[in-house]
């Protein structure tokens, strides 16, 4: 494995690898997430059986993204992974705990008619605290976190401002957008109606939420302004809220043509887009202004061994994934699709 | 609340804490996942419907235990960051790799075929659908494989130089780190566990309904099952955790000697401390029970042997003996009670009295959760015998901890304990009230029917052509003959 060691850019490569499994978890555990956020609505009973069922066979896939992520950030910037944690404590360990509401409704509404409503409010509870959780991690990252040596040095409510609560209330917006969106293309009937008019809303306010969080990122700090606004760059990053603007149109046209599964796959693409503008602000740190990928790198021999590994492994990770998306696809209890 | 108490003390309990918790679901379902594979892999073959019954039975217990697994599993591979992140700033590069390997091979693996395990027999038809189970279960082995490489390298570290910045790089071909001294032994001995563990769970199932209903075809299956693993597998167990324990008195002796009770030397032969009360401030074992020279004699194969004790471990280098020396002996007794109990179980079969045995039955539920207990008890021993390292002989427990003032962590502490008990007792208690329901084929039965696709169909469904697909319900689910 020493070849890779020497021939492949180790570092840069393995932080687009877990740039690309956050991205894998935030738009798959994203629908999962917003199905939860947006559960309360949804009539008791039939939609809601329907909304739960289709995303039962997948959501635990999803969920490994984060898994991946989180071990990959341990493996490949180890220092950034014992910065980051201790640094954003309260709302990791408010991420985990939803997460675990979240997963086990999934199986215990239906071991447990008596009390569903209850674990009804489990799902949607822990759905939205995870979601809110993770947008508030990405505010505190994008705001900075104190570092001194190659530890955390700022103290435990850091991670509260204004700012990271306006991204916590972004993502569960993009979220219930991913989860609608994908309802439109799972359901039908009433719920696909159902579907459709909160599509809408998500819509609107996932807008709103990515223009404040792009405001509201350059007026953080310098080094976001200057990178977003000085030229040259600025004609390329300039293609950033252009794509935004051309796939929310899109949206619209797609949604008002009544389409099924275009407004879901245009969402990704947005988040796509914002994802790479997230990127953008804070290449080539890993901790904006404090620690780069390259100061959190681990060994070349470490990276090589894991590289080795993701080159093989990801591709057969992606096909059965796809293929049990495969098994399950087409709309949740249509008789006609089934065989 | 938390200022009598320092962080390292509430990281430590909480890493206990969560890793107990999360350790229980494996320990069920990596033995849980192989019996299904056999109980589907078994319907193919023989075309018998008692194993296709069981199979759906227990697949919904499954189902249960591995969520809540996949949902303790996530917080731990985040705890290291939280709780621990100098060790994981020093360790990462050794240890991540690994971690990442068992995210590439098992958890996606696993998580992957679940959702047809769970949802797909109609969809995907029997062979495939086999297939599936199968991968679930290679997957829950694989993961074990990968996180028990880890922990035996903190346990007996190789293969690794300190950078300048203090981290632990790997310095040999990562075979070596990943075979390290203590993995195969550690890696055979926790598998085997599951596997025990989960027989004596479904043996005690199968002893409850046979003391209801002796005649019931599925619970004199799964009991029988059960028993043959407990009669094979126990004395194989036994071995193993006896060649386990050599590789321990090689690489960590002072574990050993924390086990053992042995505070003092014995240059002339040691002798094996049956019972007794360690007692930390004289350093010594009051009322001990002892037979002269065994120790050794197990230990060494010498009955003269000499064996070192704590007095040549400096102190602050000496694991809590009390802990260790009691959760090695409860480990011990259940692991020799399981033997009797497959005996037992050896001896009904040949004078023909398995199923109409109450007294064994009795017993077989009774020993039901030994194997839970026994497996934590064992995980204690191994794990609060490294003390105080996090890395044997390298990095102190001392040193891993995050910088978090107590307050954080005892509130995260609190939060974990209530959540986790609240949560997965009700899952725990989910699984009693399914285990509590005598298993049988019982297709169009509505008081069983299956809640899973509640309201999907339109209509009552009632033949095998009415049904969507989502109706899902392992129990419900209409029979497929197997593919010839």
């Amino acid at each position: 494995m020493n070849w890779l060691a020497t021939s492949v850019p180790l570092t840069e490569v393995w932080a687009f690898i877990i740039a690309g499994a956050v991205f894998a978890y935030v738009v798959m555990d994203g629908f999962d997430l917003g199905i939860g956020i947006l559960f309360p609505v949804f009539d008791v009973g039939k939609e809601r059986d329907q909304a739960m069922n289709a995303i039962a066979p997948v959501w635990d896939g999803n969920e490994t993204w984060l898994v991946l992520g989180g071990g990959g950030l341990f493996a490949a910037f180890p220092l950034a992974y014992a910065i980051i944690l201790p640094a954003l404590y309260p709302p990791i360990i408010a991420m985990l705990l939803g997460l675990v509401f979240r997963g086990v409704a999934f199986e215990f509404r239906w071991r447990d008619p008596g009390h569903r409503a209850l674990w009804d409010a489990a799902f949607t509870a822990g759905s939205f605290v995870a979601a809110l959780a993770q947008g508030i991690i990405l505010g505190a990252l994008l705001e900075g976190i104190a570092v001194e040596g190659r530890a955390y040095a700022g103290g435990w409510w850091d991670w509260l401002s204004p700012f990271s609560l306006l991204t916590g209330a972004s993502v569960v917006a993009g979220y219930a957008l991913l989860g609608a969106t994908f309802l439109i293309y799972k359901v039908e009937g009433r719920a696909n109606d159902h579907a459709r008019r909160l599509a809408w809303r998500c819509f609107w306010l996932t807008g709103l939420a990515i223009l404040a969080v792009s405001i509201g990122t350059l007026f953080l700090s310098g080094r976001y302004i200057e990178k977003w606004l000085s030229t040259p760059g600025l004609f390329f990053t300039a293609q950033v809220p252009l794509l935004v603007a051309i796939l929310a149109y899109a949206f619209v046209r797609t949604m008002q043509k009544g389409r099924e599964l275009a407004p879901f796959l245009i969402c990704l693409a947005l988040f796509f887009v914002t994802f790479a503008g997230l990127g953008i602000s804070m290449w080539p740190d890993i901790i904006p202004g404090e620690v780069s990928i390259v100061d959190a790198a681990a060994p070349a021999k470490s990276q090589a061994f894991m590289l080795f590994g993701a080159a093989i492994m990801m591709p057969i990770i992606i096909a059965y994934t796809a293929y049990a998306y495969w098994v399950f696809r087409g709309k949740v209890g249509h008789d006609g699709y089934h065989d | 609340m938390f200022d009598a108490f320092d962080a390292l003390i509430l990281a430590r309990i909480q890493f206990a804490f969560t890793v107990s918790f999360h350790f229980i679901f494996p320990a069920f379902s990596i033995g849980l996942a192989s019996y299904l594979a056999v109980l589907e892999g078994l319907w193919l073959k023989t075309g018998n419907s008692v194993y296709l019954a069981l199979y759906k039975y227990w697949l919904k217990i499954f189902a249960i235990a591995f969520a809540m697994g996949v949902v303790s599993g996530i917080t731990m591979s985040y705890q290291f960051g939280t709780n621990w992140s100098v060790f994981s700033d020093r360790t990462g590069p050794i240890l991540g790799p690994l971690m990442a390997y068992e995210v590439l091979t098992a958890f996606f693996l696993e998580a992957g075929f679940l959702g047809v395990m769970l949802f797909g027999m109609n969809r995907v038809g029997p062979k495939l659908h086999f297939a599936a189970t199968a991968m679930v279960a290679v997957g829950t082995f694989i993961s074990a494989f990968w996180i028990l490489s880890v922990n035996s390298w903190m346990h007996t570290p190789v293969g690794f130089a300190l950078n300048e910045v203090g981290q632990y790089v790997p310095a040999a071909p990562w075979i070596d780190i990943i075979f390290n001294p203590s993995f195969p032994y550690r890696l055979v001995h926790t598998v085997i566990a599951a596997y025990l563990t989960t027989a004596l769970v479904v043996g005690a199932v199968g002893a409850w309904h046979l003391l209801k209903d002796r005649a019931n075809p599925h619970a004199r299956k799964m009991f029988s099952m059960a028993m043959w693993m407990a009669a094979l597998v126990a004395p194989v167990q036994i071995f193993a955790g006896d060649m386990h324990g050599l590789n321990t008195l090689e690489h960590q002796p002072q574990k050993v000697m924390a086990m053992e009770g042995h505070y003092d030397s014995h240059p002339d032969g040691a002798p094996l401390i049956l019972f007794g009360i360690p007692n930390a401030e004289e350093k010594r074992i009051d009322y001990a029970v002892e037979i002269p020279k065994l120790s050794s004699l197990i230990l060494k194969h010498d009955l003269d042997a000499p064996l070192a004790g704590l007095d040549t471990i400096p102190d602050d280098r000496e694991p809590p003996v009390s802990i260790v020396f009691w959760s090695f002996r409860i480990m011990v007794a259940l692991g020799f009670a399981m033997l009797g109990l497959g005996l037992w179980s050896l001896f009904a079969r040949y004078r023909k009295r398995l199923y109409d045995w109450p007294w064994l039955h009795r017993a077989a539920i009774v020993m039901g959760p030994s194997g839970f207990i026994a497996v934590l008890a064992g995980w204690v021993t191994t794990e609060v015998g490294r003390q105080p390292f996090t890395v044997y002989n390298q990095l102190l427990t001392a040193d891993s901890v995050s910088p978090l003032g107590a307050p954080a962590v005892g509130a995260s502490l609190l939060a974990f304990v209530i959540v986790y008990f609240a949560v997965f007792g009700v899952g725990v208690w989910y699984i009693l009230r399914l285990v509590g329901k005598i298993p049988q084929i019982s297709e169009d039965e509505p008081a069983r029917a299956p809640i899973r696709s509640s309201g999907i169909t339109p209509g009552p469904a009632e033949g095998k052509g009415g049904r969507g697909n989502m109706n899902t319900d392992p129990d419900n689910g209409p029979e497929v003959a197997p593919a010839k």
